[in-house]
């Protein structure tokens, strides 16, 4: 591949659920890059479609019902969605890690941590047994679990939430992979945990220069992790910025929604959060045109018969939204 | 007089494991119109401390005082009065709604069991979802056929169905999505104003307890560790732990947050069943001398015009 290839790049990718409901479109038509060492966030409310987006790069959709049915995602330049899924196998925890939201769901119950790590290396790299067993040690002490010789031969369940969520983070990052995706990964945890993981996942990705797309909901988590933000609704991207550009002048009103129905200590005090009315849509009945349409303050005429399309507002800028785009 | 005081409360589980002290002698008190804020990380005994002001759990000793009358002795037909003035809201409002029963009927409920009359109720119940901004017809359908943020809009309504004093809200926003969470919060504070109602808001949320608490207490392993003013706690906090948890908190700015130093606490609660002797937070805590192994510490005014319990401060 070529070197000068991004570690992730992603186009149009299309994700659909076929149910006896109908045809719903969860993913809808998402592209993204992610550079070497950058942290991308990707935040929206339950059911906007970042599970699925991760699951699709992935390859892991649970199908039926979900399937890709357009786009390319580009793993170090080479497009991965019509891979078989032995080569998928491969490439999974080598060149693309994963971190889920629940940990224990994440880890096999039965099975030691030692052997769960030691599975990971020696499906992935040269290594004997014993050389894999020396590896899982190390790993588990660069993610800083306290006691780690004696945790080698724990079961999860022994395992308090955020030292599973450390030992599915050394599993991820075990075969250095390039691009590393994290769902929720500290929502289930405590905040000084929360923490403790945020600073772990930051330096590990210094130091190796992963990719990282970050998934959350939590626009505390995105400000304190972030580069990038991709702002998600109703499974299509509403907005892209930096994230201090994204947070010091927000352009989709979903995201201006989002940021003042977020409340920030040590910020100037309001009175009020400024809520957002009514909910997220469920996809099957999203209306025709601009899907935020029913919640918008700024919503027009043109909005609720027409979809509005990506923008550029300004340089390193996206947003979908009639009245951004028209200043 | 306080509307709420609490004294010394205590309460244990007998588990397989051994005894677990959830709430291990806390005292505080919530004057009339107040929002006290209780925050916490997971298994301090924020939900168990509630309960017990509800007598929902069996409590081991301690002064329970509402309105100046001490509920730990009182009987059934006491208590029904003591539960008229303080009410409670849950997390998953689903779990505490019954599936089987109109909308209608949970608001209703407590209504009936004080012996209100049929059409009186009725009207009541009208009122009531008119105040939490739920349509008329919700009377007729199920909780499973709303959202959470209308499900906790419902549990809402019921806790207010005989005019309550103080609503102890257990996490009520932290199943729910940012947008309806700000819906809730803001219902929350209108009725506030509109009723007077006084709160004790539970959540592991810092940044929502900053925007909605008059005063905050801070609770690690059933003890209070700081208890003060918003601002006193939120600007100067005395205690290692409140400290430490302030740090860790995420900033929705990405100015503010780089900004800030932040010292990670490390390591972990340690088991309810076996914490620590002395001061509970020994084993994490950057501060810690021999004399927290062996002494506990008790809560006492300290600099910044709160109280907290800390040896070293
Ligand atoms: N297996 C499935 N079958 C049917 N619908 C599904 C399935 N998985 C997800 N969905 C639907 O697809 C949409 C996107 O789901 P997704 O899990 O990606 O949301 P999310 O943004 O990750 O939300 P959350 O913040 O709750 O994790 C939702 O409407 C969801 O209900
Ligand atoms: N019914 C119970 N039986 C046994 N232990 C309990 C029970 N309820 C709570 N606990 C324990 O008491 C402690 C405090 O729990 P809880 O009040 O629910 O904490 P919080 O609400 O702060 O998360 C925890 O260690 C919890 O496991
Ligand atoms: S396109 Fe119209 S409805 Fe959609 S966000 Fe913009 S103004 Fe609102
Ligand atoms: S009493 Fe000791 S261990 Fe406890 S918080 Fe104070 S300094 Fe730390
Ligand atoms: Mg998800
Ligand atoms: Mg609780």
């Amino acid at each position: 591949m070529g070197g000068s290839a991004l570690p992730l790049e992603i186009t149009d990718l299309r994700t659909t659920l076929f149910t006896r409901r109908g045809e719903m479109k969860a993913v809808d038509g998402l592209s993204l890059t992610v550079g070497a060492g950058e942290t991308v966030a990707l935040v929206g409310e339950s059911g906007c479609g970042k599970s699925l987006s991760a699951l699709s790069i992935m390859r892991l959709l649970p199908d039926p019902p979900a399937r890709i049915v357009g786009g390319q995602v580009k793993l170090n330049g080479r497009d991965i969605v019509p891979l078989p899924e032995e080569t998928m196998l491969g490439i999974r925890g080598k060149e693309i890690g994963m971190i889920f939201q629940d940990p224990l769901s994440s880890l096999n119950p039965v099975a030691t941590v030692e052997k769960q790590i030691v599975e990971v290396l020696m499906t992935h790299t040269e290594l004997g047994r014993g050389q894999a067993r020396v590896r899982a040690h190390e790993l588990l002490e660069l993610v800083g679990m306290p006691d780690a010789a004696r945790r080698l031969d724990a079961y999860p369940h022994q395992l308090s939430g955020g030292m599973c969520q450390r030992v599915i983070i050394a599993m991820a990052i075990a075969c250095s992979p390039s691009v590393l995706i994290a769902d929720e990964p500290t929502t289930a945890l405590d905040v000084t945990v929360q923490a403790q993981v945020l600073a772990l996942l930051k330096k590990l990705q210094a130091d190796a220069g992963m990719a990282m797309i970050f998934i959350t909901h939590d626009l505390g988590v995105v400000a304190e992790t972030a580069d990038r933000v991709v702002v998600m609704y109703a499974g299509r991207k509403v907005e892209e910025a930096s994230v201090d550009e994204l947070f010091e002048s927000p352009l989709h009103p979903y995201t201006v929604g989002l940021i003042g129905a977020t409340p920030t200590p040590g910020a100037a005090r309001a009175e009020r959060l400024a809520d957002i009315p009514g909910m997220v849509p469920p996809l099957n009945a999203l209306p025709q045109g601009c899907a935020f349409a029913p919640r918008c303050k700024r919503v027009m005429d043109r909005c609720l018969t027409e979809k509005p399309n990506l923008t550029v507002p300004g340089a390193g800028r996206l947003v979908a939204c009639f009245a951004a785009e028209g200043g | 007089m306080s509307l709420l005081s609490l004294r010394d409360v205590r309460v244990q589980f007998n588990t397989a494991g051994g005894v677990v002290r959830a709430v291990n002698g806390v005292s505080l008190d919530l004057a009339v119109g107040e929002t006290l804020g209780l925050v916490g990380e997971s298994g301090c005994g924020k939900s168990t401390l509630g309960k017990a002001i509800m007598k929902l759990v069996p409590v081991a000793g301690g002064e329970i005082v509402v309105e100046g009358v001490d509920i730990a002795p009182l009987n059934r037909e006491q208590l029904t009065e003591m539960r008229r003035k303080v009410q409670m809201i849950f997390q998953d409002p689903y779990g505490s709604l019954n599936p089987r029963s109109t909308v209608g009927r949970s608001v209703a409920q407590p209504l009936v069991l004080a012996g209100w009359k049929a059409d009186a109720t009725a009207e009541r119940v009208e009122t009531l979802l008119r105040w939490v901004g739920l349509p008329s017809d919700a009377k007729q359908r199920y909780p499973h056929e709303f959202s959470g943020g209308q499900r906790q809009r419902i549990g809402i309504a019921r806790a207010l169905a005989l005019s309550p004093k103080l609503i102890i809200c257990d996490e009520p926003v932290s199943a729910l999505d940012v947008s309806v969470r700000a819906q809730v919060i803001n219902l929350l504070e209108d009725l506030k104003s509109q009723f007077g109602v006084s709160y004790l808001f539970i959540s592991h949320d810092l940044s929502v307890v900053e925007h909605i608490a008059d005063r905050v207490a801070v609770m690690y392993l059933g003890m209070l560790f700081e208890i003060g003013g918003r601002d006193q706690i939120w600007k100067s906090p005395q205690h290692p732990y409140t400290k430490a948890l302030l740090a860790a908190a995420p900033i929705a700015n990405p100015k503010l947050a780089r900004a800030r130093q932040r010292t990670v606490l490390q390591g972990e609660l340690p088991s309810p069943l076996n914490p620590p002797p002395g001061c509970p937070f020994n084993s994490r805590c950057p501060m810690a001398q021999d004399r927290c192994r062996v002494e506990k510490p008790v809560l006492r005014p300290v600099s910044n015009g709160a109280q907290a319990a800390c040896h070293f401060v």
